[in-house]
């Protein structure tokens, strides 16, 4: 479904990748090995070059926000722009849905910005983008300040994502969270990305 | 006119009151002292070297030369607008956004008020051209360096929330939104405060200067409610402009945020 190749940009040598429809792939590699660069590539948030497509449409051939709706990065550490959180969603009805799923009660969306925390930005970030129905989630370290419990319902959301047929790619330190849901791993290691095997 | 014309005496005894300045400063160690004395020597120098070059206009009566005088305003202005901001583009835009956009505002709203409300002969008399200009460009330049520098600073500072909006599929338009309203807001509070305190607490320069020089108080207040419409109209203009200039060169065709073309703060 997606594929990636010579994507080449600063800091990183060129990459080849492949991701098939509701496959995860896993990244990981020591901090400032350029994980979170190359994720931000593939969503043409930073300067590149090389040759991207989602089901054989060029990235070049659409317009940077339609492919970014399509191919969605996700930081650890999402930003906020507005005061709540309502604000956020295009949709609140469809956030709604998943409030459960992600371990909120159903009045978060009223939430002020400002009163959540580290954990909650960062499963609602995650919320945020989801509902946007995108094809390809590039997912950097999407529970690292989660407890198990919650960690878990993430990954049962995830999970259930892949079998609709979103492909994910997901920057995470946590060697069990990969091999729970990663189909294949790569590591990261001086700028440049390699499978690993077993 | 019934104009009085001033003696060195009568401006030295006005410059006393700096030297009393000076002399608390020193006394109490306050640091301002060097300062205060240095823009004061500085604002001699370039006033009488202005008042020369004035004198030289006015008898030339000269397109070119008046043209000439006007580049070299801007040219500064633009200098100044630059120096003022905190963060900047990298390269040419760096000095050229803020000189291109007061070139474009002050000379649009300059040429249209000499054609048309001043009734020169010639138009371009530098008479009227190099005052008017100076006026429009001197508020063109606070709105355009205050817009400018609080634009590029919040996009600096606010990456991660106009990012955030990228990456969900938002348009770099949409996602600096934020930075652009503030941005607007901080180039026209000074002109805005200007024209609702004008009177009430401040005499506006130009008009109290018309009157000291003995023009009839409401033919003073007519020309300042002129000016005051040109030198909003400038600043509206030169910071829209300006704003939207940087816009499109923190952008690029894929609609990223390229903080990589500002300068690193000193």
């Amino acid at each position: 479904m997606l594929k990636v190749r010579q994507l080449s940009r600063s800091h990183l040598q060129p990459m080849d990748i492949e991701l098939a429809a509701g496959e995860c792939l896993s990244i990981r590699g020591p901090s400032g090995a350029g994980k979170s660069l190359f994720l931000r590539a593939i969503a043409d948030l930073d300067p590149c070059a090389g040759d991207v497509s989602l089901n054989d449409q060029a990235r070049d051939s659409m317009p940077a926000c339609d492919w970014r709706k399509l191919v969605t990065y996700v930081p650890a550490e999402s930003g906020w722009w507005a005061d709540t959180v309502a604000t956020h969603f295009d949709e609140p009805d469809i956030a709604s849905g998943y409030l459960l799923r992600f371990g909120f009660p159903d009045d978060a969306l009223s939430w002020a910005v400002d009163r959540l925390s580290t954990g909650e930005r960062q499963r609602l970030g995650l919320l945020r983008a989801i509902v946007q129905g995108p094809r390809v989630l590039l997912l950097d370290e999407p529970t690292s300040a989660l407890d198990p419990e919650v960690t878990a319902k993430v990954e049962g959301v995830l999970r259930e994502k892949l079998d609709a047929g979103v492909g994910i790619i997901m920057v995470t330190h946590d060697a069990a969270q990969a091999k729970r849901l990663a189909h294949r791993r790569f590591l990261v290691r001086d700028g440049a990305l390699s499978e690993e095997t077993s | 006119m019934n104009y009085e014309s001033l003696s060195y005496l009568d401006i030295a005894l006005a410059a006393s009151l700096l030297c009393v300045n000076a002399g608390l400063s020193i006394f109490y160690r306050l640091g301002t002292a060097k300062r205060l004395l240095v823009a004061a020597t500085r604002m001699i120098v370039q006033l009488t070297l202005v008042g020369l070059v004035l004198k030289a206009l006015f008898t030339a009566m000269s397109p070119w030369l008046t043209l000439l005088a006007a580049v070299v305003m801007v040219g500064f202005a633009g200098r100044e607008a630059m120096a003022r901001q905190d963060r900047s583009f990298v390269g040419f835009w760096g000095y050229g956004l803020g000189t291109v956009s007061m070139l474009v505002a002050a000379g649009i709203v300059t040429i249209f008020a000499l054609s048309t409300q001043f009734h020169a002969d010639p138009w371009y008399d530098p008479r009227y051209a190099i005052p008017v200009l100076g006026m429009i460009l001197g508020n063109t330049m606070t709105g355009v360096s205050l817009a400018l520098d609080r634009l590029l600073s919040e996009a600096d500072s606010g990456r991660a929330k106009i990012e955030a909006r990228l990456a969900l599929g938002h348009t770099f338009r949409d996602a600096m939104q934020g930075p652009l309203r503030s941005a607007m807001r901080a180039g026209l509070i000074p002109t805005v405060n200007a024209m609702a305190a004008a009177g009430l607490v401040s005499l506006p320069g130009m008009m109290a200067g018309q009157i000291l020089a003995g023009v009839e108080p409401v033919e003073a207040v007519k020309y300042q409610i002129l000016i005051m419409f040109l030198i909003a109209g400038g600043t509206a203009l030169g910071v829209f402009y300006s704003v939207m200039m940087a816009l499109r060169r923190l952008s690029d065709e894929r609609q990223r945020l390229r903080l990589d073309r500002l300068r690193l703060p000193q």
